[in-house]
């Protein structure tokens, strides 16, 4: 068990300096001169060439990307273009709000997700079942955008229950939370139902109730565990897809978090905010992956004797 | 079979758009600006007087576009990529392995929105990022399909009659994971129209005149509570599309082959 896990934590560190190196790769091919941009436009040629040198950014790219993951090491993630505010400070301001607002919606996915999948198996193809697949499909099909601007209209505007967007209260957080998790629900729905009836078909399952033990037993306590697994790898899995619609999320209830960070920089062509702002992301989604896959071969032991 | 029809509904809207669309999609008319649904525009028009309806019906290109296309590309790279590191093993298959799970440790989004931020927006460099984000899914699937058909019997058997590898991938490797990869990447389409959506809400993707479900959903932001219909209404669209997709992979996957229902 030890071993898979040291061997799971070895395979994350290449993982990580790819992931670096990518995103280094990508801004480079970003057009425009993030120095030029830095100094306006009346600024002199020497001046140019003088805050390039500074910022070591006339060096070819693999001593560039050397020298970030050295600064990297030091928490450095340079000074953001635009305000020339540190990077790391301004990505510490915000995560917190994302990590709130995608725990939020993971809590909210996995209670309805797992409840309603364990319903609609226990009675397939009942109306409950038929009206929780239909409104799945619908939650997996629908923009997470338009979702949240529909709410808006509907809770903030017609119905004036929750605030329209930013935060302050408990409040704040419940339409955007709501939003975001929709396609998790639907996704992990899906998935117990899926999972619960193959696991009820077994023998064991069979064994238990010809012993006589009642019916609520044998679906949490035996039924139940072993269909855990899969579920368990899609919720980890529906976390990479949190975070991505957080970004989308964030934008429209003007959530102050990392994502709506990452679309400003977007928009003020702040390459380093960029850099910063999608490497924490990566990271963060690599970290929870890892994490993922630990647990799964504490849940099925199978797996870590691979 | 409900997917079906809604697609191939929606390819007729695209093909005969100027058809069917009862105005000039990109025409502005600013006297009738936010005008609500009914009379003269009959799903009402946006902000510069165009009317949405048919801006409605012209999305459907795009959205089509790229849905397809972007698949496409990442079909034909996945299979390439995933058959080479599935059936051939050794180093070759180890750098792209890790090559593809670099690009997967990458969220939902944050991998498109990285290449449209490098190459550009616009809709071709949406379709090309879409692709990017496909590819190495598909990779992974195919991979773990190649590996599993490589043990079969009549491939030993292929070998032993000299075949060469080229000969074993093409004629027998690569007909046996095709209907599942059928249903994937149908699946796979459905996601690609919401993340090209999603590009163009943020202003990464499809740029104006050119209409795009994102692109309207994200200009009548401004007029949410004034106008809503100009947000409502393409959201509506994209909703369609995606549901149709899905419902063609579900059924697809239902008549093709009932052991992948667990996705």
């Amino acid at each position: 068990m030890i071993n898979f896990i040291i061997k799971r934590l070895l395979l994350t560190i290449p993982t990580i300096f790819g992931v670096i190196f990518i995103v280094m790769l990508t801004i480079e091919l970003v057009p425009g001169d993030p120095v030029e941009l830095m100094l306006g436009e009346h600024a002199t040629k020497e001046a140019v060439e003088d805050v390039r040198a500074a910022l070591g950014l006339d060096k070819p790219l693999l001593t560039r990307y050397l020298m970030y993951l050295k600064n990297l090491t030091k928490g450095d993630m340079g000074r953001s273009i635009r305000e020339n505010r540190l990077v790391s400070k301004e990505i510490s301001d915000v995560w917190p709000a994302t990590l709130k607002l995608t725990m939020a919606a993971m809590i909210i996915a996995i209670l309805v997700g797992v409840t309603s999948g364990i319903f609609s198996a226990i009675k397939p193809n009942s109306y409950f079942d038929g009206t929780n697949r239909i409104i799945s499909l619908f939650g997996l099909s629908m923009p997470v955008f338009w979702v949240g601007l529909v709410m808006i209209v509907v809770f903030a505007y017609w119905l004036r229950l929750l605030p329209i967007g930013g935060t302050g209260s408990f409040k704040h957080i419940v339409l955007p939370a709501v939003t975001l998790s929709l396609p998790s629900i639907a996704m992990i729905s899906r998935m117990t139902r899926s999972s619960l009836l193959e696991v009820l078909k077994e023998d064991y399952v069979r064994t238990a109730r010809a012993k006589g033990v009642s019916e609520k037993v044998v679906i949490l306590k035996h039924a139940l565990k072993n269909a855990l697994i899969p579920i368990v790898t899609m919720s980890g899995l529906q976390l990479g897809q949190l975070m991505g619609g957080a970004i989308l999320t964030e934008t429209v209830f003007a959530w102050p978090g990392l994502g709506r960070l990452m679309v400003r920089a977007i928009f003020a062509r702040d390459y380093i905010l960029l850099q910063g702002t999608v490497l924490v992301f990566a990271l963060a989604f690599v970290l929870i992956n890892l994490i993922v896959d630990i647990s799964y071969s504490f849940l099925d032991p199978r797996v870590s004797y691979k | 079979m409900v997917g079906l029809a809604i697609v191939i509904g929606l390819f007729l809207v695209a093909v005969f758009a100027p058809f069917l669309s009862p105005k000039d999609p990109t025409l502005q008319s600013l006297p009738d600006k936010r005008t609500t649904p009914g009379g003269k525009f009959i799903l009402g028009a946006d902000e510069f007087g165009r009317d949405i309806l048919s801006r409605l019906i012209y999305g459907t290109r795009a959205a089509l576009l790229v849905g397809i296309v972007s698949i496409a590309i990442a079909l034909f790279f996945g299979i390439i990529l995933g058959t080479i590191s599935g059936y051939f093993s050794g180093i070759v298959e180890n750098l792209i392995m890790r090559a593809i799970d670099i690009l997967l440790a990458f969220p939902y989004l944050l991998l498109a929105i990285a290449v449209v931020s490098a190459i550009g927006p616009g809709i071709l460099n949406t379709t090309i990022a879409v692709g990017i984000w496909a590819t190495p899914g598909f990779a992974r699937i195919i991979r773990a399909s190649v590996i599993t058909i490589k043990e079969a019997d009549y491939i030993q058997a292929a070998k032993a009659v000299g075949a060469s590898h080229f000969r074993i991938i093409f004629s027998h490797v690569i007909p046996n994971f095709i209907s599942p990869m059928i249903v994937y990447a149908t699946l796979y389409m459905a996601n690609a129209i919401l993340v090209e959506a999603a590009l163009s809400f943020l202003g990464l993707g499809v740029q104006p005149p050119t209409p795009s479900w994102g692109l309207m959903v994200s200009s009548g932001r401004d007029f949410l509570l004034t106008a809503p219909h100009i947000s409502t209404l393409p959201g509506i669209a994209i909703m369609i599309t995606v549901l149709g997709f899905n419902l063609l992979g579900d059924g697809l996957r239902d008549s093709l082959d009932p052991k992948l229902r667990n996705l």
